[in-house]
């Protein structure tokens, strides 16, 4: 629940009567100028679940069924005691988009919250990379000083490669893996996005 | 019922005692107060069977195809108001049902289904009539169970019909594996009053933001060109939300028009009904809409069939939306105040509001909007002329109104040019009167609809307009009708076409009629008498009331075949593509705007 209604006016003043309206007077109220943006944003939503059977396959056969954007995805119960799991999405799309999104996830029966880390306030955001490179000589040394430098883990080794772990954002992660590309990167197995709020505030709250 | 009375609990508490677990399932369905179950029988679901009958309170409809259960139980649900209920056995017999829940989840209607499932220890191993009934179902519910444990079973009940009937509704699946149903487990009272605590998850908001409807309200006191546009929303919402609107259009003098699902909420022969808008709207619902300046839009969805295309939608009106699902506001259409709510509270809250602030409508601007209304509606965009030897289609459906509108009538439809016209044509004066297949337009929903509706209503007249090539799609549930002795009239606007499609070729495919002639249809005659029924048949414009007559005063069911002009085209029409003021409103002047570019893409 939002805000009272703030103004009361005659009738005869008809015409000042909507304008005198603040657009933002309660909760819900979208700016029309930000639901006709053309533009695409990056969102990670995260979404708190019931952790039963089959609420993963709601989740991605509701952005399969609707044609929306799965850039990456994680989850994994994170509240035994209760049976909830958190699911992160990162998506991309115009305001419009995002916002049908969020609406959709909502309406699915074992979903207890909806947040986007995005737009409500600031967040960090992590993920894994597992990144092997094979090579020798100078592109071996090379690859393991780009490391260093990345602050990544040399989780295995061999005379002829590595498994670096990195851990950052998207943005950063992306960069080590196209910086390993000429030093002999074979694969790389990434976790996706976990992302969180930042201050004390929880995301039930 | 003589054990649940021993076993009172304020809900969530478990029975001491031990049921087995099909019994559980009829407790449940009994404490949910259903009356009517739809459905068919089969190996899953055969310990349910024998608790069916070894109780009376729950009357079981053998229906002759899972999906003629499901649209029944539509039909039931949406002229009661209550939740239709559904019974069906583990493969065939869920895949079955999948086409009538689909159809229920894009009309919104309460249904809980009840699907058997093999043994849990054989799900996965394709086993006999094993289909993944929950994968298969998920994206055509709003929400499915399988039930693994008999001491859940009652509970899962209790919330799928909370699910079902709460907030936008729905149909509902639980899947039950053969061994839950044979196990023994405790029952669970389902949780009500004050000991009834929030879902843990679902919990839709039901009453509106009270600044933003007074917004709304102050924003209809502004406006010189509204324009209600309704829908089904206004009937899921209950009488009181017609009630209400009714009230609110009076006070407001706003004219008002309807979407397909919306018929009835606002009586068509109220003073200030424009005609349904749409693809087949009125001239005057549409060219209202297009022109309006503010629209006002209570339990409708901006389907495209509503909006034409969309870059051309009311292109200077302010719009607000009220829906009770969230993401069902600014979906299709951008809208300037959009409100989370049940129609009928924000209907109340609306006029509270109008009263309280001695709102007024602009007079004046209300009166040169309702003259140049006026003016669109001289144009008659419905008009036909009968003449000559063949029955026009309008005519039938003109002349069933006239000779029903008197008595209790139910209307249901199947698809096609003949729902359009009934649309049309009969005018609804009161909700939950007109069942028809409006989001997922499923041929053959309008047959096992009346039944369902004939089972709530035993003394309504109860009549199917039909089609007679989408008759042919259900056409086995005459024989659940004879059994329960339901006098359904199935009405056959029979124009040997499958009228809709050869409208589309004509208007779009240069006439080449592929497949749209039925080069064998039946004899309906001899078919309804086959089945039991009473079959007649009409040709002659001149004998058609004293068909309708006889039609109705037989308390038996009727098959009515109506033989009409084959040529007749549904009019008006905005072709696909184009906007509310790019009407075709008769036969002379299509060939001027045929649909070209984008619009041939569209459905």
């Amino acid at each position: 629940m939002a805000k009272k209604p703030a103004k009361t006016k005659t009738p005869s003043k008809r015409a000042k009567i909507v304008e005198e309206q603040s657009s933002n007077l309660y909760e819900g109220m979208i700016p029309l100028a930000r639901l006709r943006d053309k533009e695409t944003y990056r969102h990670v939503v995260s979404v708190l679940v019931d952790n039963e059977a089959g609420v993963l396959a709601r989740v991605i056969g509701l952005f399969a069924g609707r044609g929306y954007n799965i850039e990456s995805l994680t989850v994994s119960e994170v509240d035994r005691d209760r049976g909830l799991s958190r699911i992160n999405v990162a998506t991309s799309g115009t305001h419009q988009t995002i916002d049908q999104i969020k609406a959709q996830l909502g309406r699915l029966v074992p979903v207890h919250i909806v947040r986007d880390l995005t737009d409500d306030g600031p967040s960090v955001a992590r993920e894994l990379a597992l990144v092997k490179v094979a090579g020798v000589g100078e592109k071996r040394v090379e690859a393991l000083r780009i490391g260093d430098i990345f602050r990544a883990n040399v989780v295995d080794s061999s005379t002829q490669s590595f498994v670096f772990e990195v851990v950052g954002n998207t943005d950063k992660v992306d960069a080590f893996i196209d910086l390993m590309k000429p030093l002999g990167l074979v694969e790389v197995s990434r976790t996706g996005v976990a992302a969180i709020a930042r201050g004390a505030r929880g995301i039930e709250k | 019922m003589a054990e649940a009375a021993t076993t009172e609990r304020n809900g969530d508490t478990p029975s001491k005692e031990l049921f087995v677990g099909a019994r559980l399932i009829l407790k449940a369905l009994q404490e949910q107060g259903v009356e009517v179950i739809f459905g068919y029988p089969g190996g899953a679901v055969l310990p349910i069977y024998d608790e069916i009958f070894k109780q009376n309170s729950i009357r079981h409809v053998l229906v002759r195809h899972e999906q003629g259960a499901v649209h029944a139980a539509e039909g039931y649900a949406r002229s009661t108001g209550k939740v239709g209920c559904v019974l069906v056995t583990s493969g065939p017999g869920a895949t079955n049902a999948v086409t009538g829940l689909t159809d229920a989840l894009m009309d919104s209607i309460p249904i809980v289904c009840l699907t058997g499932q093999v043994p849990t220890h054989l799900i996965g191993n394709d086993a006999f009539q094993e289909a993944d009934t929950v994968g298969i179902t998920r994206p055509c519910t709003k929400h499915n169970y399988l039930v693994r444990d008999v001491n859940k079973l009652s509970e899962t009940i209790h919330e799928a019909f909370y699910v079902a009937r709460s907030g936008r509704p729905g149909p509902v699946v639980v899947d039950l594996p053969k061994d839950v149903c044979m196990a023994m487990g405790h029952y669970t009272t389902a949780p009500r009053g004050v000991q009834r605590k929030q879902h843990k998850t679902y919990n839709p908001k039901t009453k509106p933001d009270s600044a933003a409807i007074a917004h709304a309200v102050a924003m209809m006191a502004a406006a010189k060109k509204p324009v209600f546009y309704t829908g089904g929303g206004i009937i899921n919402s209950g009488p009181k939300a017609s009630a209400l609107l009714r009230e609110l259009v009076k006070l407001t003098g706003f004219p008002i028009t309807s979407t397909l699902m919306g018929l009835g909420a606002y009586p068509a022969s109220g003073d200030h009904w424009l005609g349904m808008l749409g693809m087949h709207g009125t001239y005057e619902a549409n060219l209202a809409m297009h022109g309006c300046d503010l629209m006002i839009n209570i339990g409708a969805r901006f389907d495209d069939r509503v909006t034409g295309n969309l870059k051309f939608f009311a292109p200077d009106s302010k719009k607000i939306h009220i829906d009770i699902d969230a993401s069902s506001i600014n979906k299709n259409v951008i809208v300037d105040l959009g409100i989370v709510g049940d129609c009928a509270i924000a209907l109340e809250d609306m006029l509270a509001v109008w009263k309280a602030k001695k709102y007024q409508a602009d007079q004046k601007a209300l009166k040169a909007w309702w003259r140049q209304i006026e003016e669109w509606k001289s144009r008659d965009s419905l008009k036909y002329v009968q003449k000559g030897k063949l029955i026009k289609p309008q005519y039938a459906i003109q002349r069933l109104f006239e000779l029903t509108k008197k008595r209790e009538t139910y209307i249901t439809t199947e698809v096609g040019q003949h729902q359009m016209w009934a649309a049309q044509f009969y005018r609804f004066d009161q909700p939950n009167h007109w069942l028809t297949s409006g989001g997922l337009g499923t041929m053959g929903y309008g047959l096992p609809a009346a039944v369902g509706v004939q089972m709530a209503h035993r003394d309504a007249l109860v009549v199917d307009i039909a089609g007679e090539a989408s008759i042919m799609m259900n056409i086995q549930e005459l024989s659940t009708a004879v059994q329960y002795h339901l006098p359904v009239k199935v009405f056959i606007i029979n124009n040997q076409y499958m009228g809709m499609v050869r409208q589309w070729q004509e208007l779009l495919h240069g006439g080449r009629y592929s497949e749209s002639y039925s080069e064998a249809l039946p004899d309906f005659v001899k078919l309804a008498e086959a089945f039991g029924c009473v079959g007649m048949r009409v040709s002659d414009p001149a004998k058609m009331d004293d068909t309708i007559k006889e039609m109705i005063s037989i308390d038996r069911p009727v098959v009515c075949d109506v033989s009409v002009d084959p040529k007749e085209n549904c009019f008006p029409m905005i072709p696909s593509g184009k906007a509310h003021n790019e009407m075709i409103l008769g036969q002379d002047e299509k060939s001027g705007k045929a649909i070209t570019g984008e619009g041939l893409a569209l459905v």
